[in-house]
């Protein structure tokens, strides 16, 4: 139709696979440059070099040990650059990836557990960028906590999932705020992965025009629903409690890979903060279970963890708002403690018995610390 | 960061405004003290909507300021039992109301900052004229109960008496502090409430809120009196900004009055008045005359023509509102009134929330606002209204200078 589009696309073809092939010619009469052979075995991570031009970098990855592993290209804030998994005993894998000039970690995972072994890694030329180490460890012990909370929740999920499908309606209720703990610890890491927070988090009025609850509303707050109002649980309860579960295994083995940084895990303390001021204050959280308080009170430890590994930085360039948070923190979870009996339990007052002063209260303690809380983020890349 | 006192860039037709009708006079008048400070710009009887209003003075602005268009009025509760960090909230409050009143952003100013953080400012007002806001704050009695203040709590800041056919609700009532934001734009006036409250945050907390949307008084003689919601003129002889004696004898606290942080300063009644709007709309309009003493046209006094001419009191039946409101039938009380009308939306019964927010200034409730009430007591108007709020304030005296802040006079001790 119009003559002009045919030529330029045909232009564009032939410039892109000549870049293409100009990269082939150089990367092979480079190969050394920009290969890494790494060999694993059982107890060790042998890498070949430990400095590499940044741009494309190749993993040679060799398994030479007894046991299924995986190999990772990893930030030094643990996030992940690149990764493959199941590389099998005697079997060789290549893996790719494109980074900038930086220091990287390369880890092996004998068994494909743990933290893995690992080795420390430079890519050069280029602008490297320059993070404070500090800040760095927090974000990995953050991720190690977001982890710990995903794996921490799958079991007490399961024993949710499980009296949901044994019919046993009490049994289900006790289990169902306490599957929720990790989550809500980590609720702006979890939501970062768009597509597990609708499946698994959603109230009915936050499905969309033209979905149907009967087949479209999942997760936590279906069944809440089930067994507070509807007050029984059928065939489709019993399932949505196995769909729960695959979700969060989901989560489970995705939490590693979110994207975290220093400003996004200070934010994040106030998303958290954020969330129990328009959700759970209000009480529409869990508005038939009433167990707005557990959510509440895991949104403000999950907030808490971020801010203590950012506190040694943020005090150094702001005194005074550490002090503030210090108290704020302190404050609110003084008068969370006054909702239940025993501070070493989740057991917490009914949110339906909670009077309108009272959440008066609770939501100016929120905002006397959400607002502080904002100011982290600056306090820390200052 | 791209904004300071000197160097306001993000809003330049606030800035440009500022230039002439903003700091250079309001430091002029801080320089020469409380004697110059009548001749600031707020007692230009026509003020251009846009200016902005001097923001230091021997008394506070918002009071015999020129009426405004639009209030947003909130009270707080103190939370911190923190002597000095409560000081430091007054401080950074006024050094924040300082700046918005001269048509200036918070702090940083509402961009350009740390892309990760939240701004200083709100940013809603950025780019829209001072509209001549005037921020006003006070002390309710329940602060005297904390920071060892007990001492200094005025006798005239008294627990209002109960009064007939009061139908109060506690949460529209009471504070231990109150921000009056006047303004000629909503906006402004809103803005500066939010800022305020966001800078309080785990210090105070808010209690109650109104915004009003038409005064319903002048205190600019030539200008018309405003109508209220039932659709008539009343307070037409409310005290002016240029009386100068009648303000010092009914409004402003007298030097020798105690207590002595109290000097240029006054107390505020606020009492949200509703309105039984429609049951008002299908009275004849001869009773709705009789009921204020006026006519609905002109405003004049029963028997009378002009709206000016002096009211002749017997004239009226016993129980209008004019005759018994009157400073005569009051032994001379007299008060300066700034009120407003509101509208909340409807009552889940279909009625209007509406009504009058009344506010008024005196120089000792005791003998203005009380005995007043008291009289009204018998008002035929009661039949139609219904006092659902209630709260009275201390106004300290003005902010004087750039180094002064609010309520520096009652923490002499911080001074």
């Amino acid at each position: 139709m119009r003559p002009a589009r045919p030529v330029s696309v045909a232009i564009a073809v032939a410039a892109a696979l000549t870049a293409v092939t100009g990269c082939t010619e150089k990367s092979n009469a480079a190969d050394g440059d920009h290969v890494v052979h790494v060999t694993a075995t059982d107890d060790k991570c042998e890498v070949s070099k430990k400095e590499f031009p940044a741009g494309h970098v190749e993993l040679a990855v060799e398994n030479k040990g007894s046991k299924v592993t995986e190999v990772y290209v990893l930030f030094p804030d643990d996030r992940v650059v690149t990764e493959r998994e199941n590389i099998g005993p005697g079997t060789k894998q290549r893996v790719t990836a494109e980074v900038k000039a930086g220091d990287y970690r390369i880890a092996c995972k004998p068994g494909m557990k743990g933290d893995g072994i690992r080795q420390t890694v430079k890519a050069t030329g280029g602008k490297a960028i320059q993070r404070d180490p500090r800040l760095d460890k927090a974000v990995a012990a953050y991720r190690a906590y977001a982890q710990a909370q995903a794996d921490e929740t799958l079991p007490k999920a399961e024993t949710f999932a499980r009296a949901v499908k044994e019919g046993d309606l009490e049994a289900a209720k006790k289990a169902y705020a306490p599957s929720r703990i990790g989550w809500e610890r980590t609720e702006p890491v979890a939501e970062s992965f768009g597509d597990i927070d609708p499946k698994v988090d959603v109230r009915e009025d936050g499905l969309e025009d033209g979905q149907d609850p009967a087949t479209d509303w999942t997760g936590w707050h279906r069944l809440e629903k089930a067994l507070w109002q509807d007050k029984k649980i059928g065939d489709r309860q019993k399932e949505l409690a196995d769909r729960l579960i695959t979700d969060l295994k989901d989560w489970q083995n995705r939490v590693g890979k979110a994207d975290i940084t220093p400003t996004s895990m200070a934010n994040g303390a106030k998303e958290l903060l954020d969330e129990v001021a328009t959700g759970k204050v209000t009480g529409e959280e869990e508005r038939y279970s009433h167990t707005d308080l557990v959510d509440f009170k895991a949104n403000v430890e999950g907030a808490q963890q971020s801010y203590e590994l950012l506190k040694p930085v943020a005090q150094e360039n702001d005194k005074a708002l550490t002090t503030e948070l210090d108290r704020q923190f302190a404050a609110l979870n003084t008068l969370l403690d006054t909702y239940r009996p025993d501070p070493a339990s989740y057991d917490f007052t009914s949110y339906d018995k909670v009077g309108k002063t009272d959440r008066k209260e609770l939501s100016d303690a929120v905002n006397a610390l959400a607002e502080p809380l904002s100011k982290l983020a600056a306090a820390v890349v200052k | 960061m791209t904004d300071n006192t000197d160097n306001p860039t993000p809003s330049p037709s606030r800035r440009s405004l500022l230039g002439w009708g903003g700091a250079g006079l309001a430091l002029g008048a801080a320089a020469a003290g409380g004697a110059v400070a009548m001749a600031r710009t707020d007692d230009d009887p026509a003020p251009d909507a846009g200016t902005a209003i001097a923001f230091h003075g021997a008394h506070q602005a918002g009071i015999a300021t020129p009426v405004q268009d639009r209030l947003h009025f909130a009270a707080f509760d103190v939370t911190t039992d923190d002597r000095a960090e409560f000081v430091q909230l007054l401080k950074d409050w006024t050094q924040a109301a300082r700046r918005m009143t001269a048509g200036q952003p918070v702090g940083e100013g509402g961009y350009g900052g740390l892309p990760e953080a939240p701004p200083d400012d709100t940013g809603e007002a950025l780019d829209l004229k001072p509209s001549r806001l005037t921020l006003t704050i006070g002390f309710g009695p329940g602060l005297f109960g904390k920071f060892g203040l007990a001492e200094q709590r005025p006798a005239a800041l008294v627990d209002l008496p109960k009064f007939a056919g009061d139908n109060l609700d506690k949460n529209r009532s009471g504070g231990d502090l109150c921000v009056q934001a006047c303004a000629d734009d909503p906006q402004v006036a809103v803005h500066a409430v939010r800022n305020l409250a966001r800078i309080g945050f785990g210090k105070v907390v808010i209690r109650w809120s109104q915004l009003g949307f038409g005064k319903t008084s002048s205190t600019t003689p030539e200008a018309q009196t405003p109508r209220n919601l039932m659709g008539f003129k009343d307070g037409t002889r409310n005290i002016a900004a240029t009386e100068t004696g009648r303000l010092e004898k009914f409004v402003w606290v007298g030097e020798q009055d105690d207590p002595s942080w109290m000097t240029n300063g006054s107390y505020l009644v606020a009492r949200r008045i509703r309105m039984h709007i429609e049951t008002w709309d299908r009275t004849s309009l001869q009773e709705q005359e009789d009921i204020f003493g006026r006519d609905k046209g002109e405003g004049a006094p029963v028997g009378k023509a002009k709206e000016r001419d002096e009211p002749f009191l017997k004239a009226m039946k016993p129980d209008a509102h004019v005759r018994l409101a009157h400073p005569d039938t009051n032994h001379g009380a007299t008060i300066l009134r700034r009120g407003y009308s509101f509208t909340d939306g409807t009552d889940g019964l279909g009625r209007l929330d509406a009504g009058l927010f009344f506010l008024a200034y005196q120089r000792d409730v005791r003998e203005g606002f009380i005995p007043i009430q008291r009289n009204l007591a018998t008002d035929a108007l009661n039949e139609y209204i219904q006092h659902v709020g209630s709260a009275l304030f201390a106004i300290p005296p003005g902010v004087r200078d750039k180094d002064d802040w609010w309520g520096r006079t009652l923490f002499s001790g911080e001074a």
